[in-house]
């Protein structure tokens, strides 16, 4: 229950056609780095999110690699350019080969 | 010509900095940016009476860190704190007792719990004991779900304590101290001006005769618990009043009271009294 991992992300709900819009995604993940031992001295096994993507209307708009030195709960913050409304595409990729999806609409006008 | 004035301004700058050094509270106002609109926060407000011989006005922590720390709490979003109010409403939501109740099962949305945060610790009239919001979680965890009782400082309990809080944002603090609570709040008081540990230093020694200077690299607050719980960027967790208390006590040196302890319950009410007037944060950001 504790260990969940929940995403968390910010689009306007409008934009000006053809407008840069900020966009804020996070995920609350513990990004075990593979480098820690834990009481035992064993090495506690790694698991990240390695990769993230963000799509609009099914165009890339980021697609980040992320490796282990990338702290607890990553959270990116980028710009997206808006040509017209519809939904922004979250996902990302976990190393124990989960997937998280978040969904956002954007209207335009 | 342009650059001759952009020197100028950053030697103006630098003398501002030059000067803050001495470090009052910085003159700043905070406004969250929330999901539904924005809340300016009261965080700087007349000292309560029984201050008033010591301060003319208290202020929150927030206006004792830096900007990138105040920045944080500006947006929801950026605090990192909201984590743990997400993962307290999972499981106000879930059916975590014996007989699978919720929290949600009595006590509907979390939103019913607004303004708790902004009166405790107080006595319950009941039981005449000096109840705080862990104490009201351990007692449904304990007796209406039949729960092991969570630990005291433990993710659950602060999960929770996180997600009741923020719901009494923006709302005035306002504990009482008299009548009922005047015995634990004097005993409270006695606590706060007692020097502990082998440094022999009281809560007043750094904030209230220090408040504004610095200890080393800390600017030193007046020590209001309004904010709390905290997300604290060195812990990288949410942090409650009373864990706190631990570090400031341990840090003279001194064997801590535990949290939960009937010190640490009665010096959190004078401490949350010493903030009558200012606001409740939710989860606020300090270093």
């Amino acid at each position: 229950m504790v260990e969940e991992v929940k995403p968390r992300v910010k689009v306007p709900k409008s934009a000006a056609a053809g407008e840069v819009v900020t966009i804020k995604a996070l995920i609350s993940h513990t990004m075990e780095s593979g480098q820690r031992k834990n009481k035992d001295g064993n090495l506690i096994p790694r698991r990240i999110i390695n990769r993230f993507t963000c799509d609009l209307n099914g165009m890339n708009v980021i697609d980040v690699a992320i490796d282990p030195a990338v702290s607890t709960n990553p959270y990116f913050e980028f710009d997206a350019k808006v040509d017209a409304a519809g939904e922004f595409k979250f996902t990302w990729y976990d190393d124990d080969g989960s997937v998280y999806e978040d969904k956002k609409p954007i209207a335009v006008g | 010509m342009h650059r001759k004035a952009t020197s100028l301004v950053a030697l103006t700058f630098g003398l501002a900095l030059a000067g803050a050094v001495a470090a009052d509270p910085v003159d700043d106002t905070l406004v969250v940016e929330t999901e539904d609109g924005t809340i300016e926060m009261r965080t700087k407000a007349p000292a309560p009476d029984h201050l008033k011989d010591v301060m003319e006005f208290v202020y929150s922590g927030w206006h004792y860190r830096e900007d990138e720390t105040r920045d944080l709490q500006r947006d929801d979003f950026d605090n990192p704190g909201m984590v743990y109010v997400d993962r307290g409403l999972d499981l106000w939501n879930s059916a975590i007792g014996t007989g699978g109740e919720s929290c949600a099962g009595c006590h509907q949305g979390p939103e019913t719990m607004a303004g708790l945060r902004a009166v405790t610790p107080r006595v319950d009239e009941k039981t005449g004991a000096l109840m705080t919001v862990e104490n009201y979680i351990d007692a449904c965890v304990t007796q209406r779900m039949g729960l092991e009782a969570w630990g005291w400082t433990g993710n659950e309990m602060k999960d929770m304590l996180a997600l009741i809080s923020m719901q009494s944002r923006g709302q005035t603090v306002d504990v009482k101290i008299d009548g009922a609570a005047a015995p634990f709040w004097e005993k409270g008081k006695e606590i706060y001006y007692t020097r502990f540990g082998q440094l022999e230093m009281s809560c007043a020694s750094c904030h209230e005769d220090n408040q504004g200077n610095f200890i080393r690299a800390d600017h030193l607050s007046q020590g209001q618990i309004n904010g709390f719980p905290v997300y604290r960027l060195k812990d990288a967790g949410i942090l409650s009043a009373q864990q706190r208390f631990v570090g400031c006590v341990r840090d003279t040196r001194a064997e801590t009271f535990k949290p939960n302890s009937d010190e640490f319950k009665a010096l959190e009410l004078y401490v949350a009294s010493r903030g009558n007037g200012l606001m409740v944060e939710g989860v606020s950001v300090r270093h």
